[in-house]
């Protein structure tokens, strides 16, 4: 009996225009935790769900323990032993934790039974999760937690974790980690998906790096660098942005104590939010999803109108202004959710341009819509900001999300801001892409603008952010520059510990 | 398998043809049921949509009645597809058409024997206000308290029918009219009558009001900032308040220009053809015009070639049930099958059928 669990040789699978996977091999071993390294878009989900069954390979074979592995479903994986916890959760906010459980297997044992052993596979593994709780009342961290149950009451030989942390704060990073190297204990090998170093080098044995869909690589995480990894993992095609040693000009927005009720069964209040942001400066606000970063920037936007005195752009309050007379003062803003939200998806790109635009890009006169001069401003804003599509009289929804993306911050930038509030601005854009989304913030700031960057991705508001705030549960930490930071200090500004953590400092 | 796949962009073509495929099924569909009543689906077919225009007996009385019946079709339907693309549905048009009439009539009656030139605009106007004002009950309640428009609006219908019952045997009732129930006819009042324009066209004023909606709807959707914040309210509400456009105003625009326009309408109505304010005097307009709407694809000039099919259905509807004596539910069924089929085809612009085997289990 040999020590490799799961070998995989010369996997190829090609999607139209694409090669998600070009002849990749790599072994995993019994009973270590194996990382699976790369960039968005260079191939790592389609590999995983080719050994889940989701997909079928083109070309090259799997073996399992020695036995040929070519599932054509994921319940054959399952039988073979293979498990996987998803990026995205599948789960029903209306039914307890148990229930969902239950959704999720072949045969599900009676519910007493199965409450009972949720029990004892949390006890057992450190995750605490009550099997009577309603999935829709816990947080991101807990309904991992289910997915993470659901997969262990199979008793998986193979578990398969894609991008687990990247909804957990650090502190809940430690509690999985606990688990995974529990499991690792016992005999479970994990294929452990991310694009974060710190933590692969924390947790993996060994790591497979793909790049464009080939493997460039394997190494001992432990025994390498961060920086080796990440050069492995993105080569040198794209410029890291420009160091940012700005000047710093007068205050554009100064927000004092805004507060807002919750909005809606699922929002969050925001709590006495307070920051000053000057001309050239980029403040970067993280936080774990869901701790009020749509309802700041729809607040900022004009969407949410809040207390008078509250916002103020360049001495101007405009907290009882909404977004068109916001955004002619010079405070421009892009949501979160492209579809639906910073555009309407059954629309043209050209009337999405109009949607923000009309009247900072004069594409109105007497009222009438100038729809010549709308299709040019939507064609610049292809052109500038690479956006890849047969022209502006396509809907929106037709476009990639990375694409969309592109189109919808290209917008915003091409109108010349004094200020702009732009959330998860690279969110799902390959990196090339992102580079040049984050140039194209930086050398707004550079011009003299003041951002405020809200993201989920900590390594992006590290790279260009000169101070750095955290929101959690609806309030914001101080914001602090980001030379000043370290990883643990984060942590503990996500975790909203911020108080304490002053006081530690100073000391 | 049949799955229906959701296509990347609506389709162009099916836009444009799935209301000519709708008008196709429902002659083959409608036909069928003619055939089972006895009529000879062919005959009844053409009874329909030939004879009214070309029937060499009566074409002469029934073509003027095209513009007639279309005219306030087409009135209120265009008020009505402003606010269906903004996803405000006011159902109850056939209201606020009452309520105008009552208000326009009133509003003139008040002056009666006067000849001033005035009287005619002052009773539009006062048509315009009371088909407004009645709309604003369901666009204040639902800004203010969140009700549903179409519960309300649709309620407020039947209000107004007993409010124009009680007008015609009441406060509108004519005094010279030996307590017949009625208002005085206004084809015997000059300053007040809506009459033909053109003689034998059927063309009057609210025919020419109804053109120049049509105009007025296709410029302000297709040109007008407003009219891009309305589509875009309809498409995406969250992008539209992102945009800067605020709901509220939305509502009440949407709901208060449909109101205003079924309000002239009505007054055309009851000045014109109806002659005056009866107890009977709405003939489903209100109703029939939201068909209209969706008929002609809440475009403007669309809602004008559904506004003349549907009022041809009226026409030839009625002659059928004369010539063939096919009951006048059978007729009502034969329209209520133009919004099922254009309804049904109009999944395919957003979805296409793909056929799929099925694959072993």
């Amino acid at each position: 009996m040999s020590d490799t669990l799961l070998s995989i040789r010369g996997l190829t699978k090609a999607y139209p225009g694409v090669v998600a996977n070009d002849d990749v091999s790599f072994d995993i071993q019994k009973g270590e935790i194996h990382a699976l390294l790369g960039e968005n878009g260079a191939g790592k989900s389609t590999l995983v769900k080719m050994i889940y069954g989701l997909v079928a390979p083109d070309k090259g074979d799997m073996s399992f323990d020695g036995a040929g592995h070519a599932p054509s479903k994921p319940s054959e994986a399952r039988q073979a032993g293979v498990a996987m916890v998803f990026q995205h959760f599948s789960l029903f906010d209306a039914l307890n934790v148990a229930e969902n459980v239950a959704l999720g297997m072949e045969n599900p044992p009676a519910p007493r039974d199965l409450a009972k052993r949720i029990r004892e596979v949390s006890e057992l593994y450190g995750l605490p999760l009550d099997p009577a709780r309603m999935v829709g009342t816990l947080s991101a961290g807990e309904r991992q937690r289910v997915e993470i149950i659901r997969c262990l009451l199979q008793d998986p030989r193979l578990l398969i974790m894609d991008e687990p942390t990247s909804v957990l704060t650090p502190q809940e990073v430690e509690i999985l980690f606990e688990t995974l190297r529990k499991l690792k204990a016992e005999g479970t090998s994990i294929l452990y998906i991310s694009h974060k170093l710190e933590e692969i080098r924390a947790l993996c044995d060994h790591a497979t790096i793909l790049r464009h869909g080939k493997n460039v690589g394997t190494c001992i995480p432990a025994e390498s660098t961060a920086r080796e990894m990440a050069e492995m993992m993105v080569g040198s095609s794209f410029a890291t942005p420009a160091a940012h040693d700005r000047e710093l000009g007068d205050v554009l927005l100064d927000v004092t104590g805004l507060s807002l009720p919750q909005q809606g069964d699922f929002g969050t209040p925001l709590r006495d939010i307070s920051f000053q942001l000057r001309a050239g400066e980029v403040l970067g606000l993280g936080g774990v999803a869901g701790n009020g970063q749509d309802e700041l920037l729809m607040a900022l936007s004009g969407e949410y109108l809040t207390e008078a005195g509250s916002v103020a752009l360049k001495g101007a309050d405009v907290s009882r202004h909404g977004p068109s007379a916001r955004r002619n003062a010079g405070l421009l803003s892009a949501p979160e959710e492209r579809l639906g939200h910073a555009a309407a998806p059954d629309m043209s790109l050209t009337e999405n341009g109009v949607l923000t635009a009309a009247e900072r890009q004069n594409l109105t006169s007497n009222g009438l819509i100038n729809w010549g001069k709308a299709q040019g401003f939507a064609e610049t804003v292809i052109k500038t900001f690479d956006v890849r599509t047969p022209g502006p009289h396509v809907a929106a929804r037709a476009l990639s999300g990375g694409n969309l993306q592109k189109y919808v911050v290209g917008r915003e930038i091409l109108q010349d801001p004094e200020v702009l509030v732009i959330n998860q601005p690279t969110w799902g854009v390959d990196a090339a892409a992102a580079a040049s989304i984050r140039q194209a913030l930086l050398d707004l700031a550079a011009k003299g603008a003041a951002i405020v960057v809200i993201s989920q991705d900590l390594d992006e508001l590290m790279e260009i952010s000169d101070r750095f705030g955290a929101l959690n549960e609806g309030r914001l930490s101080a914001p602090r520059p980001v030379a000043e930071l370290d990883m643990e200090q984060i942590g503990l500004m996500m975790g909203g510990a911020h108080g304490m953590e002053v006081a530690h400092v100073e000391h | 398998m049949i799955r229906l796949e959701k296509r990347p962009q609506p389709s162009q073509a099916w836009t444009t043809f799935s209301p000519l495929l709708a008008v196709f099924l429902t002659m083959v569909v409608g036909g069928l049921l003619f055939g089972m009543l006895g009529a000879s689906p062919f005959e009844a077919i053409r009874t329909i949509f030939w004879d009214p225009l070309f029937h060499p007996n009566f074409a002469a009385y029934s073509r003027p009645q095209l513009l007639v019946k279309a005219g306030p079709l087409i009135l209120i339907a265009i008020g009505l597809s402003i606010g269906f693309k903004a996803g405000i549905w006011n159902i109850g048009a056939e209201g606020q058409y009452i309520m105008g009439a009552i208000c326009g009539a009133g509003a003139g009656l008040a002056f009666y024997p006067s000849e001033s030139p005035l009287i005619f605009p002052l009773m539009l106007l006062a048509g315009l206000a009371g088909g407004w004002a009645w709309a604003m009950i369901p666009a204040v309640l639902k800004t203010r308290l969140g009700t549903n428009e179409i519960l309300v609006s649709l309620m407020l219908v039947y209000v107004a029918e007993t409010i124009l019952a009680s007008a015609a045997s009441g406060f509108l009732r004519n005094p010279e009219g030996m307590g017949f129930p009625g208002s005085r006819n206004f084809k015997e009042w000059g300053a007040a009558h809506n009459g033909e324009l053109i003689a034998n066209t059927g063309m009057h004023w609210g025919v020419v009001a109804a053109f120049i909606a049509v105009i007025a709807a296709y410029v302000f959707l297709s040109r007008h900032i407003q009219g891009f914040n309305v589509r875009l309210t309809g498409e995406a509400p969250r992008a539209a308040r992102f945009a800067g456009v605020n709901p509220t105003r939305v509502v009440l625009f949407c709901l208060g220009l449909s109101g205003a326009l079924a309000g002239a309408a009505g007054m055309f109505e009851a000045t014109g053809p109806a002659g005056q304010i009866s107890i009977d005097f709405n003939a489903g307009y209100g109703f029939t015009a939201i068909i209209v709407a969706f008929l002609g694809r809440l475009n403007p000039i669309g809602i004008l070639l559904a506004g003349l099919l549907m009022a041809l259905t009226y026409i030839g509807g009625e002659l059928a049930q004369l010539m063939l004596s096919l009951p006048g539910a059978a007729i009502q069924l034969f329209q209520g099958m133009l919004l099922f089929f254009l309804l049904a085809t109009d999944v395919f612009t957003n979805y296409r059928i793909r056929l799929s085997r099925k694959e072993a289990a």
